[in-house]
């Protein structure tokens, strides 16, 4: 076969200034025209409006180009953009290729040295291009079923509207129950409504919808595939109760001879080893908590099972490995508060009647241990005077979390608001940084506690919390006049830094997904795409992602739901075509790149073959290949020996 | 005379060393301009044998750039170039090749400022080594 000559056309963008300002771009595309293989260069103002993309398309078209090198901003930005512009006038998308000289050139560097590293850079991808070939996407089917990993506010309302859309929807809950910590609160901000009372109705929807499977007490394994198709292992917990069966009589609670402290109640309570974390707990049935259990195996006490009338208890139930196939995925796996071992300051841990602020929800709830009146841990009392301590472990680089947790100037304000309701003749203090009150009516909600509740907001940092007798003493500093502060507490309440609930970075790593320097998951664009994380398929709601309120997460949660909708309804996805590929004559079927490849893409009978669909396209494989029969499409060997070599030739000559 | 300006080959990674470079820019944080920046998808497939010709084509220096252990996109990738760059700087020295003139870097996404400083230290490094092909680039 005759080589077909190349017929490379280069076109300079000017970015306004962006590029211009620093480039010389008309030196560059002059330049350009006189590499080998360019027929056409030229430059323009802005590339990726209309006029600069039909400036593209019809220089394609006259020219009859076989290759296209766009010297613009990074291939992160616009590639897309001029592929599909290729595309229509009849190039194949592959054959284009973005040259980064803006984010990589013109914005970090000035003088000559700019417009000659352009040049390098430029004709470094005029050499790649040349050995591009064109390429295909494959198509490959869509599961249509998605997974939600966390079974809080966000992962209910993401599990709601997909299943809303005609998809099925499998949710995967750790705990025994769905709800999360919204339903271990008392009351909302700031229009006071009862948590459970909004809650609830949304569970038994769940429960009761035909295309949601719950699975309780289950945790993600293992996660392999792409998106559109992966496959993931869930390890479901014997719960040793059979739900079907429960009648939720209650009996087995009662004649237990365990009692543990209680996790719904943050331990405020205690409870026996079988139990249900709250009456109107999803799914609605008992749960044997196996570790404190007096013993299974052999069997030590088999009371419950004794007074069950339903026989809804089987001790024989076993630990369950389900696998499933799902198209797409949303993590919804909330938050936990900072651990109280780390405020040894504010003697949390330490001095009983110091609490946390999902421990106050507790006592505020009408479901909570004490019946919804407010008594102190220690000794059961009605604690007369309570200081709230805000930002206890935010804003804190030096010794806790440097990030603002959010929510704790609303819950704080809520929960002074909430005491002296309970208690008219209580006295609430709050030491705050300053009031972040930004959301409609939290504003207002905040001044309602401090001018018509007469709780005392005092500026300021508290140094220390510590016990005398039966107070609680607390010093702090009202820096609004400078003076010391004492108060001579019954109960201090610390409205705890948010931080990512526990196994979020364990749980990333088995899907690939980023998590930020503080841990908690990443979306893949901070502004423009804050519902995805960079792995395709993977959509992220809730307080997992950062610290965010009840209506911001389920804000959050229909957003990613409508990405996965969209995502589902797509009749076939496209897989991107630059993977590895054999050319078997030279393969002597070693096997040495099999275990380089971490999606099990390769299998290796006579020669090596390479799944494109499960090929990824990381290229390790091809590094490893000792025989030169690995290939990378459009990244051979060869394209980059080229590109070393002429862009090394650039520097040589200089400009 | 002036100055010796090294010549470096930069293999960036598509999802963190790259993506940093572009933050430098997007952060405006500028760099010495010696390096030309090639983009692969990971740094697993930067093939040693690459960074052999690049010297051999007159680069003072190979600079690779990947993701930090555990974040690397393609899982493990970054292991292998790990191991693969640690052979490579042996056998280099074996050749008379000082081995700090390959250096393998770990630059997430958002660390554009990492980048700028490590492209600054490599050059100035290669400065003091001097050119590899001895007079002014004979070779």
């Amino acid at each position: 076969m005759p080589e077909i000559k190349p017929r490379i056309g280069v076109f300079v963008c000017h970015c306004g200034k962006n590029i211009a300002g620093t480039v010389d771009v008309a030196k560059l595309a002059e330049a350009a025209s006189r590499f080998p293989g360019v027929v056409y260069a030229t430059h323009y103002e802005y590339m990726c409006s209309d006029p600069g993309q039909a400036l593209l398309k019809r220089a394609i078209r006259e020219q009859r180009l076989t290759g296209v090198v766009v010297a613009a901003c990074s291939p992160s930005m616009h590639e897309e953009t001029f592929r599909r512009a290729a595309e229509e006038a009849g190039l194949n998308p592959y054959l284009l290729e973005v040259a980064n000289i803006r984010e990589q050139v013109s914005w970090v560097h000035s003088g000559p040295a700019a417009t000659r590293k352009a040049l390098q850079v430029t004709r470094a991808v005029v050499e790649k291009v040349q050995g591009n070939r064109p390429l295909r996407p494959a198509e490959i089917g869509v599961v249509r079923r998605a997974l939600v990993v966390g079974g809080g506010i966000a992962g209910i309302q993401a599990a709601l509207d997909i299943a809303n859309a005609g998809f099925e929807v499998i949710l995967v809950e750790r705990s025994p129950s769905i709800g999360g910590h919204m339903a271990q609160l008392s009351e909302t901000f700031p229009t006071l409504d009862c948590s459970q009372c909004i809650l609830t109705p949304k569970m038994v929807e769940v429960a009761r919808h035909p295309r949601i499977r719950i699975l309780a007490y289950s945790e993600v394994e293992e996660v392999s595939g792409f998106v559109g198709n992966y496959r993931v292992r869930i390890r479901k917990k014997p719960t040793y109760v059979d739900p079907g069966k429960c009648n939720l009589c209650g009996e087995c609670a009662k004649v237990c001879p365990v009692r543990v402290p209680n996790e719904f109640d943050r331990g405020l309570s205690l409870r026996a080893a079988i139990y249900i974390p709250f009456p109107q707990a999803v799914p609605s049935t008992y749960t044997l908590d196996e570790k404190n259990c007096l013993g299974l195996v052999p069997l030590r006490c088999g009371q419950c099972a004794e007074v069950c009338e339903a026989k809804a208890i089987d001790f024989d139930m076993h630990e369950e490995i389900l696998e499933e196939e799902v198209g797409a995925i949303v993590l919804a796996t909330g938050y936990e508060l900072y651990p109280k071992e780390a405020m040894a300051e504010y003697g949390y841990g330490t001095v009983p009647d110091v609490i946390d602020g999902l421990e106050f929800e507790r006592l505020l709830s009408a479901s909570g241990p004490t019946r919804g009146e407010i008594r102190r841990p220690s000794d059961g009392k009605i604690p007369k005077e309570v200081v709230f301590i805000q930002c206890s472990g935010s804003r804190d680089p030096e010794h806790h979390k440097p990030y603002c947790s959010k929510i704790c100037c609303m819950y704080t304000a809520k929960h002074a608001l909430l005491y002296r309701h309970a208690v008219p003749d209580g006295q609430a203090y709050v030491f705050y940084i300053d009031i972040r009150a930004g959301g409609k009516d939290y504003e207002e909600f905040v001044n309602r506690a401090m001018e018509e509740e007469r709780i005392l907001y005092i500026r300021g940092k508290v140094a220390k919390v510590f016990r005398e007798g039966e107070k609680v003493v607390v010093w702090g500093v009202d820096t609004l006049t400078g003076r010391r502060v004492e108060v001579r507490a019954d109960l201090v309440v610390l409205a705890q830094a948010i931080v990512p609930s526990p196994g979020t970075e364990e749980l990333a790593r088995k899907l690939r997904v980023a998590c930020g320097g503080e841990g908690f998951l990443k979306e893949a664009h901070p502004k423009l795409r804050p519902l995805e994380a960079l792995t395709a398929g993977v959509f992220l709601a809730g307080a997992a992602q950062g610290p965010k309120d009840i209506p911001e997460s389920v804000a959050q949660a229909s957003g990613a739901a409508a990405k996965v909708v969209a995502l589902l309804s797509q009749p076939k996805l496209e897989h991107a075509p630059e993977v590895a590929e054999v050319e078997e004559a030279l393969c002597s079927g070693c096997g040495i790149c099999a275990p380089q490849c971490p999606y099990g893409a390769i299998t290796v009978d006579e020669v090596a073959h390479v799944n494109e669909i499960l090929c990824e396209g990381c290229g390790t494989c091809v590094a490893a290949c000792p025989s030169g029969a690995l290939t990378f499409r459009n990244v051979e060997d060869e394209q980059i020996l080229r590109m070393v070599r002429a862009a090394l030739e650039v520097a040589d000559v200089g400009v | 005379m002036s100055e010796f300006e090294p010549k470096v080959v930069a293999f960036l990674c598509r999802w963190c060393a790259s993506a940093g470079a572009d933050l430098a820019g997007t952060s405006r944080l500028p760099y010495p301009p010696n390096a030309i920046p090639i983009r692969v998808n990971c740094s697993g497939r930067v093939e040693p044998q690459w960074v052999v010709e690049a010297l051999k084509a007159g680069a003072d220096g190979v600079l690779i750039g990947g993701c930090h252990p555990g974040d690397c996109h393609y899982v493990a990738g970054n292991y292998k170039t790990r191991r693969r760059v640690y052979l490579l700087r042996k056998v280099l020295a074996e050749l008379g090749i000082e081995s700090e003139r390959v250096r393998l870097e770990w630059i997430s996404a958002t660390e554009g400022a990492r980048f700028a400083q490590v492209m600054a230290e490599f050059v100035a490094a290669l400065k003091r080594l001097g050119p590899l092909h001895g007079n002014g680039g004979a070779r």
